[in-house]
């Protein structure tokens, strides 16, 4: 106590006893989040991989080694789902990107005015729940009396079965998350145009460089780390997309549309197979990791 | 080469206009269904004009699915998760970014290899954990499993990292409680990176779909998402209750988006666009 005294002296201030020093705040500041993350997440992460080598019998969940796995490697819908997402991510995304970077690249040139509205209206569908976004193109996509059938009579185009026919499912299902997410990359984009230095494209004029050189030589290269980190987003998002198919088409028609987390999602709350749908849930979270792994080693190289 | 210019302008308006007639349609068509009965938004030629049905489309919608109910629900469940989880991703940000503590950096390693595994790998052990404590069907269950957000964690973190250390020693040594510093100091500085991550996790929740579908099993305690997904599985779907409930959703988030664009824009896109 006197030593305490002692020291308020020389600090030469009054001061009351601190329960809270810097040296145990830090503990105070992390804890509510350190509890949360532990109870729903990291103890639901393990919990999950340890149900994924558990099978159901008799009501009681009892270790059944790698048969969930092997499981998998049989199913037939379970690859479906698979081909579908990747055939999604290998066409949607780079459509997706390509258009980001084309309107992006547009919007930046000095000829046009008005660009904060241009970049607000472009960015509007990114606002939008994607459960109400896909009942929009539910509609307007309809077979007999959707708009959007109703418009292409215009050119001569019999009405297409966009979400009965397995093909134009695929394409609809494409539409919609290329209309969800084409702005919200624009914008990555157009921050990242305008952050390239100007003094590059003036040097290269001055050398003769026409407008088409430029972008290849000095935007694309320029732009790397954001096609990047854009195409990583996309991926992710893709490799989890469940919404659009869940609303749009239920995954049909004849699960041309089924998606990985589609299928776990039947597996978990509709049949109750706990055990399957998290072995389900690890590919899934082991497809992840080997992309990005891939991908940041793709960017450790180009550093 | 003046002429060559005044088409290329013009090319690129056309270009660019179309892209926002693309964009912004859909909004529109969504509006003309909410306002005009069921029947219209499938007329050919199609009623391109808002009507003046959308009152009785409201009063249908909430006879049918209580959408007064379901809105309110929506709300105070995005409400009290941003809340929450601003404040505890926000204070952990800042032990990560000011102070030096054991286990810091394996904690925080954690944490980025949380943000790449998928949220849907922890659906079936949180409804199971839900279950046993009798949770399931309640806000608690939907708000509670996301309010340690790794991402508004690790954003927060990079936001502090700008404080200078300098700061808050003067203030230690003038007395500063740890806890004054944060809220009275820390916090007023930030409070343009607290707005994104509020958005952000607004957002989130205002949108989240499949955790909700799985945790919620009565129509009075649905979110908007949910109610909507359930009014497009009904055997007869009315289409301008739907576009209604879309709308309804929809509307909010928009005005708000139009009064702080450049908050919103950098919320969304979660502080990887700096202004």
């Amino acid at each position: 106590m006197s030593q305490l005294k002692a020291e308020t002296q020389i600090n030469g201030k009054r001061q009351r006893k601190r329960w809270i020093t810097p040296k145990n705040v830090p503990y105070l500041f992390i804890l509510p989040a350190l509890t949360f993350f532990m109870i729903f997440t990291v103890y639901p992460v393990i919990s999950s991989l340890l149900l994924s080598f558990q099978k159901r019998e008799g009501g009681e969940y009892v270790f059944a080694g790698l048969s969930n796995y092997a499981r998998l490697f049989q199913d037939e819908l379970f690859f479906k789902a698979l081909g579908n997402t990747f055939l999604i991510l290998l066409i949607q995304v780079p459509i997706q990107l390509f258009l980001a970077v084309v309107i992006a690249v547009a919007l930046n040139s000095q000829m046009v005015k008005l660009k904060g509205f241009f970049r607000v209206s472009f960015f509007m569908p990114a606002i939008t729940a994607l459960v109400a976004s896909s009942i929009i193109f539910m509609i307007m996509l309809d077979e007999n009396y959707g708009l959007v059938n109703y418009l292409l009579s215009f050119f001569g185009i019999e009405p297409i079965a966009w979400l009965s026919d397995p093909f134009w499912a695929k394409v609809a299902l494409m539409v919609a998350i290329t209309w969800r997410w084409t702005g919200y990359n624009m914008v990555i984009f157009l921050a990242g145009l305008q952050n390239i230095p100007g003094s590059l494209y003036e040097a290269a004029e001055m050398d003769g460089a026409g407008k088409l050189r430029q972008f290849f030589y000095i935007t694309v290269p320029q732009l790397k780390p954001i096609f990047l980190f854009t195409f990583v987003l996309s991926t992710i998002g893709t490799l989890q997309l469940f919404d659009e198919p869940y609303i749009l088409t239920e995954g049909g028609p004849n699960n041309s549309t089924l998606t990985i987390t589609l299928y776990l999602y039947q597996h978990g709350f509709k049949y109750f197979d706990f055990g399957y749908a998290s072995a389900i849930a690890y590919i899934l979270v082991l497809i992840i990791g080997v992309l990005s792994w891939g991908q940041m080693k793709l960017a450790g190289e180009n550093d | 080469m003046k002429k060559n210019n005044t088409l290329k302008k013009i090319s690129l308006y056309v270009f660019l206009v179309i892209g926002v007639i693309l964009s912004v349609f859909p909004f529109y068509w969504m509006f003309v269904g909410a306002t005009n009965p069921s029947g219209e938004i499938f007329s050919v030629p199609p009623n391109f004009l808002p009507g003046d049905y959308g009152w009785e489309n409201f009063k249908n919608l909430n006879e049918n699915i209580g959408i007064i109910r379901v809105m309110g629900n929506s709300l105070f469940i995005t409400l009290t998760f941003t809340a929450l989880s601003t404040i505890v991703c926000t204070a952990a940000g800042y032990a990560f970014a000011k102070f030096s503590f054991k286990g810091r950096n394996p904690i925080f390693f954690l944490l980025l290899v949380a943000i790449m595994i998928p949220y849907h790998v922890t659906l079936i052990p949180l409804f199971e954990i839900f279950a046993k404590v009798d949770w399931l069907n309640t806000f608690q269950a939907v708000i509670l499993p996301q309010i340690a957000y790794p991402f508004a964690i690790f954003l927060m973190r990079q936001n502090m990292q700008a404080i200078p250390d300098s700061l808050l020693e003067a203030a230690r040594v003038d007395g500063a409680g740890e806890f004054h510093i944060f809220f009275r100091m820390v916090l007023p500085v930030m409070r343009p990176a607290l707005a994104a991550v509020a958005i952000f996790l607004f957002m989130f929740q205002w949108n989240n779909f499949i955790w909700p579908l799985v945790v919620l099993q009565s129509q009075d305690m649905y979110t908007l998402p949910v109610a909507l997904s359930s009014l497009v599985g009904m055997s007869r779907i009315d289409y301008g209750q739907v576009m209604m409930g879309t709308t309804l959703s929809t509307l909010p988030i928009m005005i708000f988006f139009l009064l702080l664009q450049r908050q919103f824009i950098s919320g969304i896109l979660g502080g990887s666009v700096k202004e």
